[in-house]
């Protein structure tokens, strides 16, 4: 059942989460962020965070929370500022990303107590240690659910189709694969890199797949809000149709943005930008 | 609980490597179940049928695809499983390598990652199946424990400490079915502490896995010929037991041997350690040397590489004969005459 005021918590999670985004990476001054892969999975994470997985920020080794892992790990802002959303770090916390030495790299290092389940950076690994996760969790009797976000690009990784049939032949039906499907990649669009249809791919592996659109809530929310419960089954990809740099329009779709720093000037736009989109949304 | 005798020590020398490890890690699984084993499609060649068999529920094949076995297995870790993955050392430590620097070193999960069939013992297989580069790759990756058996009943030791160590492991097998036995009654095997099997005044002979006993061969060889070598079972390579380097300070030369590339092995371990020492005798690396050659069986390659006992004996007393007429050595024999005893035993 559709609960509308969720939807809209949700809603306002990802507005601030967004402008978080932004903020950090003004922050980080010259050592740029990863602005377009964080900006398309902002509505992905605040969905997973804010209505989706158990969870309890006060618990963050609770063994019966759902598992979140970032496989595309340049998109850590769309975690930092989810987990900061929720209560697992706080905004002082959330705004040491990239200092010298701490705990909030450009890439998540591992940090339970920050609820970050897995180190990741290196594309194509998440889905092996989800697997390695669910196992686990069906040895144990639990029904917690294991989310693995990953990058469309990712999925030019050999060891992901390693990991996609595993999963199918040990009937995990605990994990679901999100996939940020923006059609584009560091050196260009998926088309003219490397095109694949990841629908049939992921079908032809045996998975279930459900295409949403990656920016509705309640889209994503609905693809989501059943998936994995069941520790035996055929497990799920979701293909979340994005808009790299989702939210700015100088970013959208612009590979500039892959990972780029952000001057004051530009900065300035972009918050201009996202004030106007909130009083008219 | 499996006790080391010359009857066991026989019976694990026949099985081999491999089949001595599966023997010891049903052992060890029936005494802690949070212990999981994965194989690469490579069950029955690691001697994991038994395993498997005694623990269905314990044991996971991963299909033919070494990166997610090593995947699966940090998942694992990280849920509180003591978790072991073995195939081919070739593979275990090559194809997936960034799945061990990350998940065994990067986040330290307890992972044991068990490459079989180190250095030649592929044979006939060839370079694709050769592991001569594992020890380099492996000892880069922080906080691993390297550990390379001597004989079988050191792999028994092994994999028992491996079991029990809370930590990321790579245990390197060498050698195969028939292997020659090092150690044939109880002795105290303890992660990091090198074993002294042989105690001599001229040089030290520090060596690992089936290099062991070729290096023990060598000694008596040596010996006859007036010279007095001390000869170390490096079993752990990493950490380096130190302090047994630094009682071979005194020694005329350092030999290390191993079944693996002369290029970042054990011998560069000891160099490493002794570059930062004021002053330390000179050192021979014996290994496999930096180029591909043709393939061949296991004994036909340990001769091409020159690791017997009798190439190892002939490689120490040329370079001995060398030092002497270097002036680094003054001239040194039992039977007074260094020129013909130090001449090569193979001529």
């Amino acid at each position: 059942m559709m609960d509308r005021s969720r939807l809209a918590k949700i809603r306002e999670m990802a507005r601030r989460m967004r402008r978080n985004v932004i903020e950090l990476a003004f922050k980080a001054g010259p050592n740029g962020a990863h602005l377009g892969s964080a900006l398309s999975i902002i509505e992905l994470t605040a969905t997973l965070y804010g209505g989706i997985m158990r969870l309890d920020p006060r618990k963050p080794d609770w063994l019966d929370r759902d598992r979140f892992i970032l496989s595309k790990g340049h998109g850590s802002l769309g975690l930092y500022t989810a987990l900061s959303e929720v209560g697992f770090i706080t905004r002082d916390q959330l705004f040491s990303f990239e200092e010298d030495g701490g705990e909030l790299p450009g890439q998540p290092s591992m940090k339970q107590a920050f609820g970050i389940e897995f180190s990741s950076g290196s594309l194509g690994l998440g889905l092996s240690l989800g697997i390695g996760s669910a196992l686990a969790g069906r040895r144990q009797g639990r029904d917690y659910r294991v989310f693995v976000l990953m990058g469309d690009g990712e999925t030019n990784e050999g060891s992901v189709w390693e990991a996609a049939m595993a999963a199918a032949h040990y009937r995990l039906g605990g994990i679901v694969v999100i996939i940020d499907h923006n059609g584009m990649q560091s050196d260009g669009c998926n088309a003219s890199i490397m095109s694949i249809d990841l629908e049939s791919m992921w079908k032809g592996f045996s998975w279930q797949t459900v295409i949403v659109d990656g920016h509705n809530i309640e889209s994503i929310y609905c693809a989501l809000e059943k998936a994995g419960r069941q520790r035996e089954g055929t497990p799920l990809a979701v293909i979340a149709k994005t808009v790299k740099g989702k939210g700015i329009s100088f970013m959208e779709n612009n590979n500039e943005w892959h990972h780029n720093v952000l001057t004051k000037a530009r900065y300035a736009v972009a918050v201009a930008e996202l004030e106007a989109n909130e009083k008219n949304p | 609980m499996i006790t080391i005798n010359p009857i066991n020590a026989r019976n694990w020398s026949r099985l081999g490597p491999r089949g001595t490890f599966g023997l010891d890690l049903l052992d060890m699984g029936s005494q802690d179940e949070n212990l999981l084993v994965l194989s690469a499609d490579l069950c029955t060649t690691s001697g994991l049928d038994r395993f498997r068999l005694a623990y269905p529920d314990r044991f996971i094949n991963t299909g033919i695809a070494e990166q997610n076995m090593l995947g699966i297995a940090g998942g694992l870790a990280k849920e509180g499983y003591k978790v072991f993955c073995s195939s081919f050392a070739a593979f275990a430590s090559m194809r997936s390598y960034e799945m061990v620097k990350l998940n065994l070193g990067y986040m330290g999960f307890d992972i044991k990652v068990v490459g079989l069939a180190a250095g030649f013992a592929m044979g006939m297989f060839g370079n694709t199946h050769y592991a001569t580069e594992d020890i380099a790759l492996m000892r880069a990756v922080p906080g691993l424990c390297i550990i390379s058996p001597a004989d079988c009943a050191e792999v028994v030791k092994a994999t028992r400490a491996a079991t029990l160590y809370d930590g990321p492991v790579y245990l390197r097998l060498t050698g195969k079915a028939g292997n020659p036995i090092v150690y044939q009654n109880e002795y105290e095997f303890e992660i990091g502490r090198a074993i002294t099997l042989r105690e001599g005044d001229d040089i030290a002979i520090i060596a690992a896995g089936r290099m062991v006993y070729e290096s023990i061969e060598a000694a008596k060889l040596l010996e006859a010929k007036g010279i007095s070598a001390t000869v170390i079972d490096m079993h752990t390579i990493k950490p380096l037991d130190t302090s047994v380097i630094d009682r071979s300070l005194d020694k005329k030369l350092i030999v290390t041997v191993e079944e693996h590339s002369v290029i970042g092995g054990l011998g560069g371990a000891v160099a490493e350690y002794k570059c930062g020492l004021k002053t330390a005798p000179p050192q021979l690396i014996l290994g496999i040397e930096d180029r591909f050659k043709k393939a061949g069986s296991y004994k036909y390659m340990l001769e091409q590489n020159r690791l017997t006992a009798l190439h190892i004996a002939d490689s120490i007393m040329e370079r001995i004969r060398q030092q002497i007429r270097n002036g680094a050595v003054k001239p040194f024999s039992a039977n007074g005459n260094w020129e013909k005893d130090l001449s090569m035993i193979t001529k």
